[in-house]
Protein backbone atom coordinates (compact mmCIF):
# COMPACT_ATOMS: atom_id res chain seq x y z
CA UNK A 1 0.00 0.00 0.00
CA UNK A 2 2.86 2.29 0.64
CA UNK A 3 3.67 2.50 -2.99
CA UNK A 4 0.18 3.44 -3.54
CA UNK A 5 0.15 6.29 -1.03
CA UNK A 6 2.86 7.81 -2.82
CA UNK A 7 1.55 6.93 -5.95
CA UNK A 8 -1.19 9.71 -4.77
CA UNK A 9 1.45 12.24 -4.36
CA UNK A 10 3.04 11.95 -7.40
CA UNK A 11 -0.16 12.57 -9.24
CA UNK A 12 -1.35 15.14 -7.02
CA UNK A 13 2.10 16.99 -7.99
CA UNK A 14 1.41 16.45 -11.32
CA UNK A 15 -2.01 17.51 -11.71
CA UNK A 16 -1.22 20.04 -9.89
CA UNK A 17 1.02 21.60 -12.27
CA UNK A 18 -1.25 21.54 -15.21
CA UNK A 19 -4.29 22.73 -12.72
CA UNK A 20 -2.46 25.79 -12.45
CA UNK A 21 -1.15 25.89 -15.65
CA UNK A 22 -4.32 25.69 -17.35
CA UNK A 23 -5.23 29.47 -16.46
CA UNK A 24 -2.00 30.47 -17.65
CA UNK A 25 -2.99 29.11 -21.41
CA UNK A 26 -6.37 30.68 -21.14
CA UNK A 27 -4.71 33.76 -20.64
CA UNK A 28 -2.27 33.23 -23.63
CA UNK A 29 -5.66 33.20 -25.83
CA UNK A 30 -7.63 35.54 -24.07
CA UNK A 31 -5.45 38.80 -23.20
CA UNK A 32 -4.30 41.25 -25.35
CA UNK A 33 -0.47 41.83 -26.38
CA UNK A 34 0.69 45.47 -26.58
CA UNK A 35 4.36 46.05 -26.92
CA UNK A 36 6.37 48.91 -25.77
CA UNK A 37 9.95 49.01 -23.87
CA UNK A 38 8.88 50.83 -20.90
CA UNK A 39 6.30 48.29 -19.86
CA UNK A 40 9.28 45.93 -19.31
CA UNK A 41 11.32 47.61 -16.98
CA UNK A 42 12.20 46.20 -13.44
CA UNK A 43 8.82 48.23 -10.87
CA UNK A 44 11.08 50.59 -8.61
CA UNK A 45 8.65 52.63 -7.04
CA UNK A 46 8.38 54.87 -10.66
CA UNK A 47 12.06 55.75 -11.23
CA UNK A 48 14.35 54.16 -14.01
CA UNK A 49 15.76 51.26 -12.39
CA UNK A 50 19.23 51.96 -10.30
CA UNK A 51 21.29 48.94 -11.12
CA UNK A 52 20.73 44.88 -10.53
CA UNK A 53 19.11 43.00 -7.81
CA UNK A 54 21.58 40.62 -8.72
CA UNK A 55 24.12 42.39 -6.58
CA UNK A 56 26.34 41.34 -3.73
CA UNK A 57 23.90 41.25 -0.85
CA UNK A 58 24.40 40.33 2.90
CA UNK A 59 22.40 38.12 4.09
CA UNK A 60 22.37 39.02 7.55
CA UNK A 61 20.93 35.92 9.38
CA UNK A 62 23.26 33.19 8.18
CA UNK A 63 24.06 32.52 11.35
CA UNK A 64 20.35 31.56 11.92
CA UNK A 65 20.59 29.51 8.83
CA UNK A 66 23.33 27.64 10.10
CA UNK A 67 22.10 26.70 13.97
CA UNK A 68 18.62 25.92 11.78
CA UNK A 69 20.59 23.41 9.68
CA UNK A 70 21.47 21.77 13.05
CA UNK A 71 18.02 21.96 14.84
CA UNK A 72 16.35 20.67 11.84
CA UNK A 73 18.22 17.61 11.63
CA UNK A 74 17.48 17.23 15.25
CA UNK A 75 13.69 17.39 15.03
CA UNK A 76 13.33 15.00 12.11
CA UNK A 77 15.82 12.54 14.54
CA UNK A 78 12.71 13.38 17.66
CA UNK A 79 9.66 11.88 15.25
CA UNK A 80 10.99 8.35 15.28
CA UNK A 81 11.66 8.56 19.32
CA UNK A 82 8.33 9.92 19.86
CA UNK A 83 6.18 7.27 18.08
CA UNK A 84 7.96 4.26 20.18
CA UNK A 85 9.17 5.80 23.06
CA UNK A 86 5.69 4.65 24.87
CA UNK A 87 6.75 1.40 23.92
CA UNK A 88 10.67 1.54 25.54
CA UNK A 89 9.94 2.79 28.63
CA UNK A 90 12.30 5.04 31.02
CA UNK A 91 15.16 4.11 29.31
CA UNK A 92 14.19 5.96 26.24
CA UNK A 93 13.15 9.11 27.82
CA UNK A 94 16.27 9.70 29.81
CA UNK A 95 18.43 8.89 26.49
CA UNK A 96 16.15 11.44 24.93
CA UNK A 97 16.89 13.96 27.93
CA UNK A 98 20.85 13.70 27.54
CA UNK A 99 20.20 14.42 23.86
CA UNK A 100 17.28 17.30 24.19
CA UNK A 101 19.69 18.97 27.18
CA UNK A 102 22.70 18.50 24.89
CA UNK A 103 20.73 20.41 22.57
CA UNK A 104 19.27 23.08 24.79
CA UNK A 105 22.97 23.75 25.80
CA UNK A 106 23.84 24.38 22.65
CA UNK A 107 21.26 26.74 21.78
CA UNK A 108 22.35 28.60 24.80
CA UNK A 109 25.88 28.91 23.58
CA UNK A 110 25.09 30.33 20.74
CA UNK A 111 22.57 32.63 22.61
CA UNK A 112 25.59 33.84 24.69
CA UNK A 113 27.89 33.91 21.84
CA UNK A 114 25.44 36.01 19.99
CA UNK A 115 24.44 33.81 17.50
CA UNK A 116 20.74 34.92 18.10
CA UNK A 117 21.26 38.74 17.59
CA UNK A 118 20.17 40.63 14.92
CA UNK A 119 23.50 42.48 13.97
CA UNK B 1 -3.90 -7.01 -6.12
CA UNK B 2 -3.91 -3.45 -6.41
CA UNK B 3 -5.50 -1.95 -9.88
CA UNK B 4 -2.78 0.18 -10.98
CA UNK B 5 -5.06 2.26 -13.80
CA UNK B 6 -7.90 2.38 -11.27
CA UNK B 7 -5.72 4.04 -8.62
CA UNK B 8 -4.16 6.48 -10.90
CA UNK B 9 -7.62 7.60 -12.32
CA UNK B 10 -9.00 8.22 -8.91
CA UNK B 11 -5.80 10.17 -8.09
CA UNK B 12 -6.45 12.16 -10.48
CA UNK B 13 -9.80 12.87 -10.50
CA UNK B 14 -8.72 13.71 -6.14
CA UNK B 15 -6.65 16.28 -7.29
CA UNK B 16 -8.61 17.54 -9.80
CA UNK B 17 -11.12 17.94 -7.15
CA UNK B 18 -9.77 19.36 -4.66
CA UNK B 19 -7.42 21.71 -6.83
CA UNK B 20 -10.93 23.41 -7.52
CA UNK B 21 -11.88 23.28 -4.05
CA UNK B 22 -9.20 25.07 -3.15
CA UNK B 23 -9.56 27.23 -6.27
CA UNK B 24 -13.19 28.20 -5.29
CA UNK B 25 -13.58 27.92 -1.88
CA UNK B 26 -10.17 28.86 -0.46
CA UNK B 27 -8.49 31.69 -2.85
CA UNK B 28 -12.04 33.09 -4.48
CA UNK B 29 -14.08 32.81 -1.70
CA UNK B 30 -11.32 33.24 1.01
CA UNK B 31 -10.50 36.34 0.05
CA UNK B 32 -13.92 37.35 -0.31
CA UNK B 33 -14.38 36.17 3.45
CA UNK B 34 -11.34 37.96 3.84
CA UNK B 35 -12.56 41.79 3.05
CA UNK B 36 -16.20 41.10 4.36
CA UNK B 37 -14.37 40.44 8.00
CA UNK B 38 -12.19 43.03 7.35
CA UNK B 39 -14.86 45.68 6.15
CA UNK B 40 -16.68 44.15 9.73
CA UNK B 41 -13.76 44.40 11.46
CA UNK B 42 -12.72 48.16 10.94
CA UNK B 43 -15.99 49.37 10.09
CA UNK B 44 -17.11 49.61 6.61
CA UNK B 45 -18.63 47.61 4.52
CA UNK B 46 -16.37 45.60 2.43
CA UNK B 47 -17.28 44.85 -1.22
CA UNK B 48 -20.92 45.12 -1.59
CA UNK B 49 -21.58 45.84 -5.35
CA UNK B 50 -20.79 42.40 -7.28
CA UNK B 51 -24.02 40.08 -7.09
CA UNK B 52 -26.23 39.73 -4.04
CA UNK B 53 -23.96 41.70 -0.95
CA UNK B 54 -21.13 41.47 -3.47
CA UNK B 55 -20.69 37.88 -3.47
CA UNK B 56 -19.46 37.77 -6.59
CA UNK B 57 -16.56 39.60 -6.17
CA UNK B 58 -13.73 37.84 -6.04
CA UNK B 59 -15.66 36.10 -9.19
CA UNK B 60 -15.19 39.27 -11.32
CA UNK B 61 -11.86 39.76 -10.20
CA UNK B 62 -10.72 36.08 -11.83
CA UNK B 63 -12.54 36.97 -14.64
CA UNK B 64 -11.18 40.28 -15.02
CA UNK B 65 -7.45 38.76 -14.18
CA UNK B 66 -7.98 36.04 -16.65
CA UNK B 67 -7.85 38.78 -19.99
CA UNK B 68 -4.69 40.34 -18.02
CA UNK B 69 -1.63 40.49 -20.58
CA UNK B 70 1.39 38.42 -18.35
CA UNK B 71 4.10 41.09 -18.30
CA UNK B 72 7.93 39.59 -18.04
CA UNK B 73 10.14 42.56 -17.16
CA UNK B 74 13.15 42.48 -19.30
CA UNK B 75 15.46 41.88 -16.62
CA UNK B 76 13.79 38.64 -15.11
CA UNK B 77 15.26 35.07 -15.43
CA UNK B 78 12.52 33.77 -17.66
CA UNK B 79 12.77 29.81 -16.58
CA UNK B 80 12.30 30.78 -12.65
CA UNK B 81 10.13 33.36 -12.91
CA UNK B 82 7.83 31.25 -14.38
CA UNK B 83 8.14 28.43 -12.55
CA UNK B 84 7.49 30.13 -9.22
CA UNK B 85 3.70 30.67 -9.11
CA UNK B 86 3.24 27.18 -10.24
CA UNK B 87 5.53 25.90 -7.51
CA UNK B 88 3.84 28.12 -4.96
CA UNK B 89 0.32 27.07 -6.43
CA UNK B 90 1.45 23.41 -6.17
CA UNK B 91 2.74 23.80 -2.35
CA UNK B 92 -0.23 24.75 -1.18
CA UNK B 93 -2.26 21.80 -2.96
CA UNK B 94 -0.04 19.13 -1.14
CA UNK B 95 -1.00 19.75 2.29
CA UNK B 96 -4.09 18.98 1.60
CA UNK B 97 -3.19 14.75 0.73
CA UNK B 98 -2.83 14.01 4.47
CA UNK B 99 -5.86 16.24 5.86
CA UNK B 100 -9.21 14.00 6.90
CA UNK B 101 -12.04 15.56 5.37
CA UNK B 102 -14.63 13.62 7.26
CA UNK B 103 -15.79 9.99 7.88
CA UNK B 104 -18.43 8.34 5.54
CA UNK B 105 -19.47 5.61 7.43
CA UNK B 106 -17.11 3.22 8.12
CA UNK B 107 -14.59 4.95 5.73
CA UNK B 108 -12.73 8.13 5.95
CA UNK B 109 -12.65 10.56 4.22
CA UNK B 110 -8.94 11.30 3.13
CA UNK B 111 -7.01 10.84 0.24
CA UNK B 112 -4.03 9.20 1.39
CA UNK B 113 -3.62 8.12 5.22
CA UNK B 114 0.38 8.82 4.88
CA UNK B 115 2.24 6.80 7.65
CA UNK B 116 4.26 10.07 7.92
CA UNK B 117 1.48 12.45 7.63
CA UNK B 118 2.45 15.13 9.58
CA UNK B 119 6.01 14.84 8.86
CA UNK B 120 4.99 14.76 5.16
CA UNK B 121 2.57 17.82 5.98
CA UNK B 122 5.55 19.72 7.33
CA UNK B 123 7.81 19.00 4.84
CA UNK B 124 5.28 20.50 2.03
CA UNK B 125 4.44 23.49 4.28
CA UNK B 126 7.94 24.66 3.36
CA UNK B 127 7.86 24.39 0.19
CA UNK B 128 6.21 27.46 -0.50
CA UNK B 129 8.80 29.07 0.96
CA UNK B 130 11.12 27.95 -2.42
CA UNK B 131 8.49 29.24 -4.78
CA UNK B 132 7.99 32.29 -2.85
CA UNK B 133 12.65 32.68 -2.95
CA UNK B 134 12.28 31.66 -6.67
CA UNK B 135 10.23 34.25 -7.77
CA UNK B 136 11.87 37.07 -5.20
CA UNK B 137 15.09 36.29 -6.90
CA UNK B 138 13.83 35.98 -10.83
CA UNK B 139 12.06 39.12 -10.96
CA UNK B 140 15.73 41.07 -10.43
CA UNK B 141 13.44 43.41 -8.98
CA UNK B 142 15.01 44.88 -5.02
CA UNK B 143 11.78 44.97 -3.67
CA UNK B 144 11.21 41.10 -4.39
CA UNK B 145 14.81 40.07 -3.64
CA UNK B 146 14.40 41.55 -0.06
CA UNK B 147 10.58 39.79 0.38
CA UNK B 148 12.01 36.51 -0.50
CA UNK B 149 15.03 36.23 1.42
CA UNK B 150 13.13 37.54 4.06
CA UNK B 151 10.19 34.71 3.54
CA UNK B 152 13.37 32.48 3.76
CA UNK B 153 14.42 33.57 7.32
CA UNK B 154 10.94 33.01 8.22
CA UNK B 155 10.96 29.75 7.27
CA UNK B 156 14.35 29.11 8.90
CA UNK B 157 12.78 29.90 11.83
CA UNK B 158 9.41 29.26 12.52
CA UNK B 159 10.00 25.74 10.55
CA UNK B 160 11.60 24.95 14.08
CA UNK B 161 8.65 25.62 16.54
CA UNK B 162 6.25 23.78 14.19
CA UNK B 163 8.19 20.39 13.78
CA UNK B 164 8.19 20.53 17.91
CA UNK B 165 4.58 21.30 18.08
CA UNK B 166 3.98 18.44 15.93
CA UNK B 167 6.83 15.99 17.66
CA UNK B 168 4.70 16.80 20.77
CA UNK B 169 1.47 15.68 19.36
CA UNK B 170 2.69 13.06 17.70
CA UNK B 171 4.10 11.52 21.51
CA UNK B 172 0.87 12.35 22.56
CA UNK B 173 -1.01 10.35 20.11
CA UNK B 174 1.99 7.73 19.24
CA UNK B 175 1.48 8.07 15.66
CA UNK B 176 2.43 10.38 12.65
CA UNK B 177 -0.92 9.28 10.66
CA UNK B 178 -3.46 12.64 10.91
CA UNK B 179 -6.70 9.46 11.16
CA UNK B 180 -4.64 8.04 13.93
CA UNK B 181 -3.91 11.62 15.78
CA UNK B 182 -7.43 11.96 15.04
CA UNK B 183 -8.69 8.92 16.40
CA UNK B 184 -6.67 9.24 19.42
CA UNK B 185 -8.27 12.39 20.64
CA UNK B 186 -11.72 11.18 22.69
CA UNK B 187 -14.49 13.37 23.89
CA UNK B 188 -14.63 16.82 24.53
CA UNK B 189 -11.90 16.84 26.99
CA UNK B 190 -9.83 14.36 24.76
CA UNK B 191 -8.87 16.91 22.19
CA UNK B 192 -5.49 17.66 22.18
CA UNK B 193 -5.81 21.71 22.29
CA UNK B 194 -6.27 20.26 26.45
CA UNK B 195 -3.43 18.26 27.20
CA UNK B 196 -1.66 19.87 24.61
CA UNK B 197 -2.06 23.75 25.07
CA UNK B 198 1.36 25.21 24.45
CA UNK B 199 2.22 22.91 21.68
CA UNK B 200 -1.28 24.56 20.18
CA UNK B 201 -0.10 28.10 21.25
CA UNK B 202 3.31 27.34 19.29
CA UNK B 203 1.45 25.66 16.68
CA UNK B 204 -0.96 28.52 15.73
CA UNK B 205 1.95 30.93 15.77
CA UNK B 206 4.44 29.55 13.90
CA UNK B 207 1.88 28.55 11.11
CA UNK B 208 0.93 31.53 10.99
CA UNK B 209 4.11 33.00 10.25
CA UNK B 210 5.04 30.09 8.17
CA UNK B 211 1.73 31.39 5.85
CA UNK B 212 3.34 34.99 5.95
CA UNK B 213 0.28 36.29 7.20
CA UNK B 214 0.09 39.13 9.78
CA UNK B 215 1.81 39.93 12.60
CA UNK B 216 4.34 37.97 10.10
CA UNK B 217 3.55 39.34 6.92
CA UNK B 218 7.30 40.54 6.36
CA UNK B 219 7.61 38.69 2.53
CA UNK B 220 4.86 40.72 1.50
CA UNK B 221 4.79 44.27 3.84
CA UNK B 222 2.27 46.51 1.07
CA UNK B 223 3.62 49.49 2.86
CA UNK B 224 7.65 48.87 2.54
CA UNK B 225 8.00 46.35 -0.37
CA UNK B 226 5.08 47.20 -2.39
CA UNK B 227 3.94 43.34 -2.43
CA UNK B 228 7.36 42.11 -2.09
CA UNK B 229 8.29 38.87 -3.83
CA UNK B 230 5.22 39.12 -6.37
CA UNK B 231 5.95 42.74 -7.32
CA UNK B 232 6.64 42.00 -10.62
CA UNK B 233 3.94 39.24 -11.56
CA UNK B 234 0.76 40.40 -13.18
CA UNK B 235 -2.75 39.22 -14.13
CA UNK B 236 -3.03 35.15 -13.54
CA UNK B 237 0.47 34.53 -12.22
CA UNK B 238 -0.41 37.38 -9.36
CA UNK B 239 -3.62 34.69 -8.70
CA UNK B 240 -1.62 31.69 -8.42
CA UNK B 241 0.25 33.22 -6.02
CA UNK B 242 -2.61 34.38 -4.05
CA UNK B 243 -4.15 30.92 -4.73
CA UNK B 244 -0.93 28.90 -3.30
CA UNK B 245 -1.39 31.48 -0.41
CA UNK B 246 -4.44 30.74 0.71
CA UNK B 247 -4.97 27.25 0.29
CA UNK B 248 -1.60 27.27 2.43
CA UNK B 249 -3.49 29.33 5.06
CA UNK B 250 -7.01 26.83 4.97
CA UNK B 251 -4.63 23.39 5.24
CA UNK B 252 -3.01 25.15 8.15
CA UNK B 253 -5.96 25.65 9.37
CA UNK B 254 -7.51 22.30 8.32
CA UNK B 255 -4.45 20.77 10.25
CA UNK B 256 -5.15 23.19 13.50
CA UNK B 257 -8.31 21.75 13.39
CA UNK B 258 -7.12 18.43 12.96
CA UNK B 259 -4.51 18.20 15.30
CA UNK B 260 -5.78 20.06 18.44
CA UNK B 261 -9.67 20.10 17.93
CA UNK B 262 -10.42 16.72 16.97
CA UNK B 263 -10.52 16.80 13.29
CA UNK B 264 -14.53 15.40 11.89
CA UNK B 265 -15.60 14.74 15.53
CA UNK B 266 -18.28 16.26 17.44
CA UNK B 267 -21.80 15.52 18.13
CA UNK B 268 -25.07 15.43 15.89
CA UNK B 269 -23.51 17.07 12.85
CA UNK B 270 -22.62 14.92 10.34
CA UNK B 271 -18.56 14.80 10.65
CA UNK B 272 -17.68 16.69 7.30
CA UNK B 273 -19.70 19.56 8.69
CA UNK B 274 -17.73 19.53 12.18
CA UNK B 275 -14.94 19.44 10.04
CA UNK B 276 -15.67 22.39 8.17
CA UNK B 277 -16.76 24.24 11.21
CA UNK B 278 -13.42 23.72 13.23
CA UNK B 279 -11.41 25.03 9.95
CA UNK B 280 -13.07 28.29 9.13
CA UNK B 281 -13.06 29.09 12.64
CA UNK B 282 -9.39 28.97 12.92
CA UNK B 283 -9.75 30.68 9.50
CA UNK B 284 -11.50 33.07 11.20
CA UNK B 285 -8.94 33.23 13.86
CA UNK B 286 -6.51 34.00 11.30
CA UNK B 287 -8.57 36.66 9.98
CA UNK B 288 -9.38 38.40 12.49
CA UNK B 289 -5.58 38.59 14.04
CA UNK B 290 -4.61 39.61 10.67
CA UNK B 291 -7.01 43.35 10.84
CA UNK B 292 -6.30 43.93 14.48
CA UNK B 293 -2.36 43.61 14.85
CA UNK B 294 0.44 45.78 13.07
CA UNK B 295 3.49 43.82 11.63
CA UNK B 296 6.62 42.92 13.64
CA UNK B 297 10.37 43.97 12.53
CA UNK B 298 12.49 41.82 11.76
CA UNK B 299 14.65 41.65 14.65
CA UNK B 300 11.54 40.74 17.15
CA UNK B 301 10.00 38.05 14.47
CA UNK B 302 13.61 36.60 14.74
CA UNK B 303 13.75 36.63 17.98
CA UNK B 304 10.48 35.79 19.36
CA UNK B 305 11.02 32.16 17.27
CA UNK B 306 14.43 31.41 18.67
CA UNK B 307 14.32 32.89 22.09
CA UNK B 308 11.06 32.23 23.38
CA UNK B 309 9.09 29.51 21.10
CA UNK B 310 11.92 27.03 20.19
CA UNK B 311 13.03 26.93 24.29
CA UNK B 312 9.66 26.35 25.27
CA UNK B 313 9.42 23.78 22.29
CA UNK B 314 12.35 21.63 23.71
CA UNK B 315 10.58 21.87 27.12
CA UNK B 316 7.25 21.17 26.87
CA UNK B 317 8.70 18.12 24.33
CA UNK B 318 10.71 16.75 27.74
CA UNK B 319 7.85 17.86 29.68
CA UNK B 320 5.36 15.51 27.81
CA UNK B 321 7.83 12.83 27.74
CA UNK B 322 7.63 13.19 31.38
CA UNK B 323 3.82 13.02 31.70
CA UNK B 324 3.78 9.76 29.62
CA UNK B 325 6.33 7.81 30.71
CA UNK B 326 5.78 8.14 34.76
Amino acid sequence: MLLVDWLYVGVFVVVGIIMAALPLAIVWLLAPRVDYPQKYTTYESGVVPFGQAWAQFNVRYYLFSLVFVIFAVEVIYLYPWAIVFRQIGKYAFYSMTVFLVILLLGLIYAWRKGALEWV
Amino acid sequence: MVSWPLEILKAIGLAAVIFTFLAVVAAMFGVLLERKIGGWIQSRLGPKHVGPQGLFQTLADTLKLLQKEHIQPRAADRAIFNAAPLIVAVAGLMSWVVIPFGTLGERVLVVRDLNIGIVFFAGMASMTVIGILAGGWSSNNKYSLLGGLRSASQMVSYELPLGMALVAVAMEAGTLSTVGIVRAQDGWFGSFVFRQFPAFVIFLIAATAEVNRVPFDLPEAESELVAGYFSEYTGMRFALFQLGEYGEMFAMAAMTATLFFGGWKGPILPPLVWFLLKMYVVVFFLMWVRWTYPRYRLDQLLNLSWKVLLPAGLVWILITGYRITF
